[in-house]
């Protein structure tokens, strides 16, 4: 009997929990509190290409950014193929929540200051929310002279508005698409049967080339009712290089302006006439609070 | 009456054999020292149990849970070192060698030497680290400070940033424990 029992003892000690269930209980404790687990670098950097993406600064965080233009590819050697020409907006983001970010930016192209605000309403998340969703406001100030000074103008004349949604998803490590339908609004057209909004759809996505590299693609369609006759549609073809706290975008696009005015709405350039800007983005950010405070 | 003598010495055997100090909130965090950048980089969310009695040790941690000084350097080192959508955990699972050393119930620094598996960024290498197990008070808790070397678990860092990011990264690990 004591013998028994003795047995009974070296077994129950003999297939006591082998090392492992420490692991296994540890990793089940760790599944159980994880929180949604939200996608993250959708895009690379804030902006799709012209337009914004569903990325934000982070909080806390500055971005210095130095859009430029140069003139059209097809203006032959005389102009070095468009090299002689640029057009810059230099511009400052900054990211106050985790959902919230502003900008200003001063543009060369008609002298205009912008600003915007950026919120992020829905997140994708693994297993929950399928798509993120942002909506844009901007408002923009052309800063040079009436076009007309010989009519009453108002500073209201000079305001232009733009309100986007951005609905985005990230499909894959390498591949994410975003839909953008937009609306720009004019305080003052020139004649009375022009529209004062023009409506826009948006698409556009990044597919990733290597860890550092993704090729960006970005079309607006306007509406044929909603557009002014003499504007095209933005057209935009990019990469995006990342190095450490730098993003670089080079792009070729049919749109002079940066901003959702002057591209999705003013788009002067015509495709198939070879009126393609070469140009480039420059992302550079500084940590202004750090995080872990 | 035989059977329940029997229950209850088993049950007396089974608490015996295992004494297990959890936590939840444990504290990991590395640094990459270059003369260009210094990155470092903290987990207070670690999950870490000691069996007291038979000598394991285990650790689990998830990768997106590290906070940097900078947002754009987490976002990296999850998007493109670490792969954290991929390979969101790392852990450690071993023992304490010289368990006979250690005394929980007794204050006191004990130096231990640990022996296991350390799985980082899906790679899995055998590792034996010296460690402190200190008691305080009936509270335990454990120290250690070592080093890995990136190549070893297979992340890669681009020429463009070789300057920035150490070959070598120091680890730090303190975890205070309950008994559980």
């Amino acid at each position: 009997m004591k013998g028994f029992l003795l047995g009974v003892l070296l077994l129950g000690s003999a297939v006591s929990a082998p090392a492992q269930d420490l692991l296994n209980m540890l990793e089940g404790e760790a599944d159980k509190t994880k929180g949604p687990d939200f996608a993250t670098a959708t895009f690379k950097t804030t902006r799709l290409i012209n337009g914004h993406s569903i990325e934000n600064v982070a909080p806390g965080v500055l971005d210095f950014r130095i859009s430029h233009r140069f003139g059209f590819v097809n203006r032959g050697i005389s102009e070095f193929y468009g090299l002689d020409v640029s057009t810059i907006r230099l511009g400052l983001d900054y990211g106050i929540s985790k959902r919230l970010m502003v900008g200003l930016g001063r543009s060369s192209y008609q002298k205009q200051l912008d600003a915007f605000a950026k919120f992020k309403i829905l997140r994708q998340a693994n297993g929950g929310m399928p798509l993120s969703l942002s909506v844009v406001s901007s408002a923009m100030i052309k800063t040079g002279p009436y076009d007309n000074p010989d009519r009453p103008n108002y500073f209201s004349s000079r305001l232009y508005y733009s309100w986007q949604v951005l609905i985005a998803r990230k499909f894959s490590e390498g591949i994410s698409l975003q839909l953008m339908p937009s609306v720009v609004h004019y305080n003052l057209v020139e004649a009375p049967e022009v529209i004062n909004d023009v409506i826009a759809l948006g698409a556009g996505g990044r597919f990733k080339l290597s860890k550092r590299v993704s090729l960006n693609l970005e079309y607006y369609y306007q509406l044929p009712d909603h557009k002014f006759t003499t504007s095209y549609n933005s057209l935009a073809v990019g990469f995006d290089i990342e190095t450490g706290g730098h993003v670089f975008q080079l792009q070729f696009t049919n749109s002079t302006g940066m901003t959702e005015r002057t591209f999705i709405s003013e788009t002067d350039g015509n495709v198939a006439k070879g009126d393609i800007h070469f140009g480039f983005n420059i992302s550079r950010v500084f940590t202004i609070k750090d995080p872990r405070q | 009456m035989k059977r329940s003598l029997v229950i209850v010495l088993l049950l007396a055997a089974t608490s015996a054999y295992s004494q297990v100090f959890f936590t939840r909130n444990g504290k990991v965090s590395f640094f990459s020292k270059t003369p260009m950048e210094n990155i470092d980089a903290v987990n207070s969310e670690v999950f870490s149990a000691f069996d007291s009695q038979k000598g394991d040790l285990a650790f689990a941690i998830l990768i997106k849970s590290f906070r940097f000084e900078k947002a754009l350097m987490e976002e990296h080192f999850n998007e493109n070192y670490m792969e954290s959508d991929k390979l969101p955990k790392s852990t450690f699972n071993g023992k304490v060698v010289n368990l006979k050393e250690v005394d929980v119930k007794k204050d006191g620094t004990y130096n231990v030497q640990v022996e296991g598996e350390l799985t980082i960024h899906g790679v899995t290498k055998k590792v034996a680290y010296p460690g402190q197990i200190i008691v305080a008070g009936g509270k335990v808790s454990a120290k250690a400070n070592f080093q890995i070397k990136l190549a070893d678990y297979d992340v890669k860092i681009p020429s463009v940033v070789a300057g920035k990011i150490a070959e070598t990264i120091d680890i730090t690990v303190d975890c205070q424990y309950q008994p559980k």
